[in-house]
């Protein structure tokens, strides 16, 4: 073997000691591995470059290379990202890697899969995302195949400051052992601070399947997924401060909501965004609130902690680092670890009294209510949540206005054991963020939530609320873009005069012909309560006629409420209009889901 | 033989006319227009016919700019005005309109120099069950506004009760046969049928008005002296009963009467009405029919501004419409008899009628009934309606009587008054029960400055003025209004202020106090303090050198501080 030197080949003197060194020492198998590896990742990772010489063709054919199906399930894009990421991760391994959403998969191929990975949020009272409603509703129901032969891992999304914490990916894990199916790794169960937990699975789960691969595993030229555009530099994990452009409260004098417009500066980032897409803010604690906290606990806001890497002062820990507004049950479950207060560990053990405990609470309840703490200000943070982003559907469209980002946020407050109690992102924006200011910032991209690619495709848009955040968004890009389908938008609030969100926009729009239908519902102005499902009803007929022209369906908003009396009015309609049966009509919907074709952003 | 003067000016229509002419009677696309959710407000043409119908589309001006940063439409909402001839309505009547505002309303009420109800602050969607609900108690809004007949106003002096009731029907037989008779508004208001078959032929749907109704407004009012409370000169047609020996036997015929004007346009004037003949009670229909039919037909229908019949009468000539008058008539006006006016003001308090019945004539300031601060004025009002067995007044200065009070009802009454302290004295000193004041600022949309709001605030600083020179109880009448449109009858207060700008006012002096005589402009443009500065002086002149029992309108042209208008026409002089 050619002696490598600093003039024959492009390294530098360090690097052809050490490869010098290495290569020696290599078996051909080995070798062979290495040079397959180093191909694959140049292929993935330069894109410009010119074709990559052609590998040169092994001496003996290695074993069937090993294929990884991962399937997500995502509301907001976290579990997509993180799915298409671990592909990455896997294919640079040399794994034969499918990275699909659970609704493009056919159910029917799960026999086929070898080996799964689920990466899966869960929603409101442990629910699927729309997503992988179906294929949750397979596995778990009985025409779910046996399983052999068959290893799989789960990696789980929540928020574990709601009860069913991680609920869907419990239950495709428990489901997925039932069926037969052995571990890869035991599933991680992510809380809103999922990078860490995420990347330790994807480390275990590589390690899993080294282990259980043929003798050598070969390096894979399969094609990577499409080029993706230029990724700004800034991303979750490196948030942009992006200035305040413009904070206004969209609700005339007199209401009882208060709905901010957020116009933030994107310049200098790099960052872009279609339409669908959400923005992630990164926000402060109500420094009233901080200092309340202090307060309490006789804390110098001044003592110096360490936070991760950094060191800062406490006060700036509690205002930017840390959660403080919710309990959850594993910080309780810490914070009993800390005290001897006897009353506190019988609450950590007592599942029921501690639902009903967190449940509207915060931090300063908690130490106020178990005194006394004798745990030092750095050993108390440690217990606590790292400060997670807010994501808001963006209201604006990038082609419209370049550079800019704009929000729609409604302003949360509400009286809870005797206090108010504050949205600590939506009140930084109504009572503290000015023009000028900066917020940290990164764009989530949300696939699931797009508008046709075709742009004569009909579109019927709900969005009460500031759910209609989105679907200014989508007439902002239509207008630029000059699409020509008819598009048709439910809008409800609780007033008229003082809630009528974008109101001016919305009658230009209908004026100028790009939106060509708007029914809006006031619950407040009449005797009787009317919302946007009560506006669809009496326009059955012709928001069927819609559906069978081939019209998409998005909706955007409450979920609790809102987006499910949307659902079960969609399939009312499409039963009576249609003369279908209940389970018809169901299953028309579905398949409109299935073809991207009902499509909701819903929190 | 026509007379060849005969003629209404030449130019082409406004565009009011054409939207008249495209209207089908009245109804434009309103019908439509009112169900769409999308907006509040109506398209312009529709609320143009909408005034016809007794309401027009306003917003809440306070609002405009900070809405329009937040995305939001102006905050329209209705004025939904009444018809209520004579100002007299029944104690369910009141129940039924307090309720409305409160409902559908802003919570207040207007009663208007016209003697009748305003409502503020209706929502479009509420406009049809609001009109319902006034249908229900026997009332409407028809052609309280448009270029019809307005409201037809009668004396409401309590004192003249012997005749008050003859007069009162005579004007509400003339606001009735005078309505417009399209069935556009039992249509749109009041889910009426329409009528199929043959469509509609002009002199049949409209025999007096015709497809495109008059010009501009039409303002009809009886007076009965010695009181002129509702200010007959300012009237396009003005009958002024004459009693003799306590027995009505006919009226005085007075036209050409208005108090609109735009500023710094001089072929614009307000102009007083003037007699021209006395006819019998019988013929008072026909007379305002005739008058009326010579306005429709020779009214600038080019220019609105010079529209109102006073411009068709300086036009043609004061003896030609007699004439053209007399030629539709087919008879001849007698000579007007001799009368006498001491006051266009009311007078206030307990009075015993004829009948024995009694009268409690209340100040109401700018005619606003609301629940203010420390003063429940319009709960007062409720409870009185209550429990009163009479009827309601409106006055055409903005006030109420409360009426037809029996002995053994008087009490219930006067412990209700003492209640709610509705005749304290800080409310009521003589310069404030003479005030009036138009709404203006923030639901009109023609207001240049303040006035409702405003009066009350400056009439404090000037009542300190009155107080150090002793003329604490000196009755001078104070009107202001936000535009020279004139609903305040500004040109007829003894002082009145014109709304220019924002905190400015042109300031007028000389009006009679019996409201015979014009004001003229003394000083333009001023604020406050300078309004103030003037009166400081003017003020203690009259108290030291008026003449004995004289009027401080006359006063002003005596001491030679304003020259007298003599005439409409030498108004900007």
């Amino acid at each position: 073997m050619l002696q490598l030197q600093v003039m024959n080949s492009p390294f530098n003197e360090e690097q052809t000691e050490l490869l010098n060194r290495l290569l020696p020492t290599l078996t051909e198998t080995q070798s062979l591995w290495l040079s397959g590896y180093l191909a694959a990742v140049q292929s993935s990772t330069l894109q410009a470059a010119p074709a990559v010489e052609e590998r040169p063709a092994p001496a003996s054919v290695p074993s069937i290379p090993k294929e990884v199906t991962i399937l997500f399930g995502s509301q907001t894009g976290n579990a997509q990202n993180l799915a298409k990421k671990a592909g990455k991760s896997l294919e640079e391994k040399g794994f034969q890697v499918i990275v699909s959403s659970m609704s493009d998969f056919k159910p029917n191929n799960l026999k086929k899969v070898k080996n799964l990975l689920i990466v899966v949020s869960t929603h409101g009272e442990g629910d699927p995302p729309d997503n992988a409603l179906t294929f949750h509703e397979f596995v778990h129901g009985k025409r779910a195949p046996k399983l052999e032969d068959f290893r799989f891992s789960v990696l789980a999304l929540g928020d574990s400051s709601y009860e069913f914490f991680c609920q869907t990916g419990k239950d495709f894990d428990k489901r997925l052992e039932e069926l037969g199916g052995t571990r890869i790794t035991p599933r991680v169960d992510c809380d809103l601070d999922f990078d860490e937990p995420a990347a330790q699975w994807v480390e275990a789960v590589l390690s899993g399947l080294s282990e259980g691969a043929s003798s050598s595993q070969s390096p894979s030229t399969a094609s990577v997924s499409a080029a993706a555009p230029a990724e700004s530099v800034y991303s979750r994990s490196n948030p942009f401060r992006a200035e305040i452009l413009e904070n206004i409260n969209l609700n005339g004098r007199g209401s009882n909501k208060e709905t901010r417009h957020l116009e933030i500066s994107l310049e200098g980032s790099g960052l872009t965004y279609q339409p669908g897409d959400s923005l992630g803010v990164y926000p402060e604690n109500d420094p009233e609130l901080v200092d309340l906290l202090l307060a309490e606990m006789n804390w110098d806001p001044e003592e110096a902690v360490r936070v991760k890497e950094e060191t800062v002062t406490l006060k700036e820990a509690l205002t930017s680092h840390f959660e403080i507004t919710v309990l959850t049950k594993p910080l309780v479950e810490k914070a009993a670890k800390l005290s001897g207060n006897e009353e506190l560990h019988q609450l950590a053990s007592d599942s029921a009294q501690m639902k009903s405990y967190i449940d509207g609470r915060d931090l300063i309840d908690l130490v106020r209510d178990f005194k006394p703490w004798n745990s030092t200000a750095q050993e108390f943070i440690a217990i606590l949540r790292k400060m997670p982003a807010r994501l808001y559907s963006i209201s604006s469209s990038f082609e419209a206005n370049p550079d800019e980002v704009h929000l729609t946020i409604g302003a949360v407050r509400y009286d809870a054991h005797g206090r108010e109690r504050k949205g600590v992102c939506s009140i930084l924006c109504a009572e503290r963020l000015q023009p000028g200011d900066t917020l940290p910032v990164f764009i989530q991209h949300n696939e699931n939530f797009k508008p046709p690619e075709n742009p004569d495709t009909p579109i019927i848009m709900v969005g009460p609320g500031t759910g209609i955040a989105p679907f200014r968004s989508f007439m902002q890009e239509r207008e630029e873009s000059g699409a020509e389908g008819k598009s048709w938008l439910f809008f409800g609030d609780q007033h008229f005069v003082t809630d009528f969100l974008y109101q001016t926009e919305w009658q230009r729009w209908l004026k100028d012909g790009v939106l060509s239908k708007m029914d809006v519902a006031f619950s407040r102005d009449g005797d009787e309560k009317v919302y946007v499902q009560h506006r669809m009803q009496e326009n059955s007929r012709e928001v069927f006629e819609w559906l069978e022209q081939g019209a998409a369906v998005y909706i955007c908003g409450d979920e609790k409420h809102m987006a499910h009396d949307v659902h079960n009015t969609l399939i009312d309609i499409i039963e009576k209009e249609g003369g279908m049966s209940r389970e018809q009509a169901g299953e028309y919907l579905a398949d409109m889901q299935k073809n991207k074709r009902y499509q909701r952003d819903v929190y | 033989m026509v007379n060849p003067k005969l003629k209404a000016p030449d130019g082409p229509p406004s565009d009011v006319e054409g939207i008249k002419d495209r209207s089908n009677f009245l109804r434009g696309t309103l019908a439509e227009v009112m169900e769409d959710r999308i907006s509040a407000g109506i398209p312009e043409d529709d609320n143009r016919l909408m005034k016809h119908h007794g309401s027009y589309l306003q917003d809440d001006r306070d609002l405009r700019n900070e809405r329009q940063k937040q995305k939001l439409e102006p905050a329209y909402q209705f004025m939904l005005r009444l018809r209520l001839p004579g100002g007299v309505a029944t104690p369910e009547q009141w129940l039924v309109v307090d309720d409305l505002a409160e409902k559908y309303g802003n919570g207040t009420l207007k009663l208007t120099t016209r003697q009748t109800f305003q409502m503020h602050g209706i929502l479009k969607w509420n406009m049809k069950k609001t009109i319902q609900a006034i249908h229900s108690t026997m009332l409407d809004t028809i052609a309280a506004c448009g270029d019809v007949n307005r409201n037809v106003m009668c004396i409401s002096n309590p004192d003249q009760s012997e005749i008050h009731e003859e007069v009162y029907e005579l004007a509400k037989m003339l606001s009735d046969d005078l309505l417009p008779r399209t069935r556009a508004y039992h249509e749109i208001w009041l889910d009426e049928e329409k009528v199929a078959g043959s469509p509609e032929v002009d002199e049949e749907t409209e025999p007096m008005y015709g497809p495109l109704y008059l010009p501009r407004k039409f303002k009809i009012g009886i007076a009965v002296p010695p009181s002129n409370d509702i200010d007959i000169f300012s009237q396009d047609l003005g009958f002024i009963a004459i009693v003799e020996d306590g027995k009505l036997i006919g009226f005085n015929v007075a036209i050409g009467g208005g108090m609109g004007f735009s500023h710094g346009d001089k072929a614009t004037y307000p102009q007083l009405s003037k007699v021209i003949g006395f006819v019998t009670p019988d013929k008072i229909y026909e007379v305002a029919e005739k008058t009326i039919t010579i306005q429709r037909d020779y009214g600038n229908r080019s220019v609105r501004k010079n529209a109102r019949f006073k411009y068709t009468v300086d036009r043609l000539g004061l003896e030609t419409v007699i004439e053209e008058l007399e030629n539709r008539l087919g008879w001849k006006l007698e000579e007007a008899r001799g009368f006498k006016f001491d006051s266009n003001g009311d007078r206030y308090g307990w009075v015993k009628g004829i009948r024995g019945k009694w009268h409690f004539t209340m100040f109401i300031e700018g005619g606003r009934v609301a629940d203010f601060d420390g003063y429940n004025l319009k709960t007062a009002l409720r409870e009185i309606a209550r429990v009163h067995k009479g009827d309601f007044r409106l006055t055409a200065n903005q006030n109420l009587i409360i009426g037809n009070v029996a002995d053994e009802d008087k009490a219930a009454i006067e412990s209700l008054i003492e209640k709610y302290g509705l005749t304290d004295g800080s409310r009521y000193s003589a310069l404030r029960r003479g005030s009036m004041a138009c709404v203006a600022l923030p639901t009109c949309g023609l207001a240049m400055a303040e006035a409702e709001r405003y009066l009350p605030g400056l009439i404090d600083k000037i009542d300190e003025i009155a107080d150090e020179a002793g003329l604490r109880n000196e009755e001078i009448t104070i009107r202001m209004t936000g535009c020279p449109n004139g609903c305040a009858r500004h040109a007829l207060g003894e002082i009145g202020f014109i709304g220019k700008a924002v905190g400015k006012y042109n300031m007028y002096l000389g009006a009679a106090f019996d409201g015979s005589r014009l004001s003229k402009m003394y000083r333009e443009n001023i604020g406050e303090e300078e309004i103030l500065n003037e009166l400081r002086v003017i003020l203690p002149r009259y108290a030291r050198e008026r003449l004995d029992g004289e009027h401080f309108g006359d006063f002003v042209i005596r001491a030679g501080i304003i020259e007298a208008t003599t005439d409409g026409t030498n108004f900007h002089d």
